[in-house]
């Protein structure tokens, strides 16, 4: 396997959806090829760190502001006096 | 295009078992004969989603704003047209995708913005940067300061392969969720999203990688 062929199957790696035979040759590319090991350490850590932070708030205010616009477009205003 | 079916929608092969509802269908249902709490319920469950994807997308906190209120009441006002072919969530994302593609338009009117107009783009497609990351590259910055490196960084995306980037890697769909929200094959998302992952690593690894002393030494002091 070349460098090329594993950055081909590297979308499949993260969806889990190499087949088993092929797997094997992407394990043994990456314990040869130490540009590769990184390219997958840090793309994996790249994917990581996006999914675990919040980088944009979404303050309980906001949301309540949102709810209501949404909710009055929507459905009218509500009546409060009930 | 096939249509994406969750699990728990599925219909189990041992008939002894009850065939599992995705609570949004029942919702959704009720929301049809113009009950308007199921409907609020699904907008406080997927409102924070819209708004970051719409965020994602436009990059500008006010159009993310107006785009989650204008996805919320275009899904209300065609909420006859929803099958429950797909999850109610996808179909949200992908009224997001088009009103944030849209917003963009709007923003740049003499330049078209499409999913398309990205895709010749060859930057990030072979890897340049070999040099180790730290373990826990996280942990080199305080939250805020990581928040403005992850936000500078995902801006500098052309918005076809951010946008494909955010809803199979920030909002976790799968990559066929991901096509069919974006109206794209799967291969099409594939080799995007191989170019948005290689290009986001290549910019952050400017921040997070082992060989700039200064960060090493800061990193171990924490």
């Amino acid at each position: 396997m070349t460098c090329t062929d594993f950055l081909a199957k590297l979308t499949d790696f993260f969806d889990g959806n190499v087949p088993p035979a092929l797997m094997a040759e992407v394990e043994q590319h990456i314990s040869e090829c130490k540009h590769c090991e990184v390219v997958l350490d840090s793309t994996t850590k790249t994917i990581n760190i996006y999914r675990d932070s919040e980088i944009y708030d979404f303050p309980p205010e906001l949301q309540q502001r949102l709810e209501s616009a949404i909710m009055t477009r929507c459905c009218g205003p509500r009546d409060t006096t009930k | 295009m096939p249509a994406i079916q969750s699990p728990e929608e599925s219909i189990q092969p041992d008939n002894s078992q009850p065939v599992e509802i995705h609570p949004d269908v029942a919702l959704v249902a009720r929301a049809k004969e113009g009950d308007s709490s199921a409907f609020e319920q699904l907008v406080r469950q997927y409102d924070r989603q819209i708004f970051r994807v719409a965020q994602h997308i436009t990059q500008n906190r006010e159009d993310a704003e107006d785009i989650t209120q204008d996805v919320f009441f275009k899904a209300y006002q065609k909420l006859e047209q929803f099958q429950g072919n797909s999850k109610f969530s996808t179909w949200l994302v992908r009224i997001a995708v088009n009103e944030s593609l849209m917003r963009l338009r709007k923003r740049k009117t003499s330049k078209t913005v499409s999913m398309d107009e990205d895709v010749h783009t060859e930057e990030g497609s072979i890897p340049r940067d070999f040099a180790e990351w730290r373990p826990n590259p996280e942990q080199l910055y305080g939250q805020g300061e990581l928040a403005d490196i992850l936000r500078k960084t995902i801006q500098g995306l052309p918005p076809g392969f951010r946008t494909v980037f955010t809803l199979r890697d920030v909002e976790n769909l799968s990559t066929e969720e991901t096509a069919e929200a974006l109206g794209l094959s799967v291969p099409a998302v594939k080799s995007r999203l191989l170019r948005a992952r290689l290009q986001l690593r290549e910019r952050l690894s400017r921040y997070f990688k082992q060989s700039n002393p200064l960060q090493a030494l800061e990193g171990k002091s924490r």
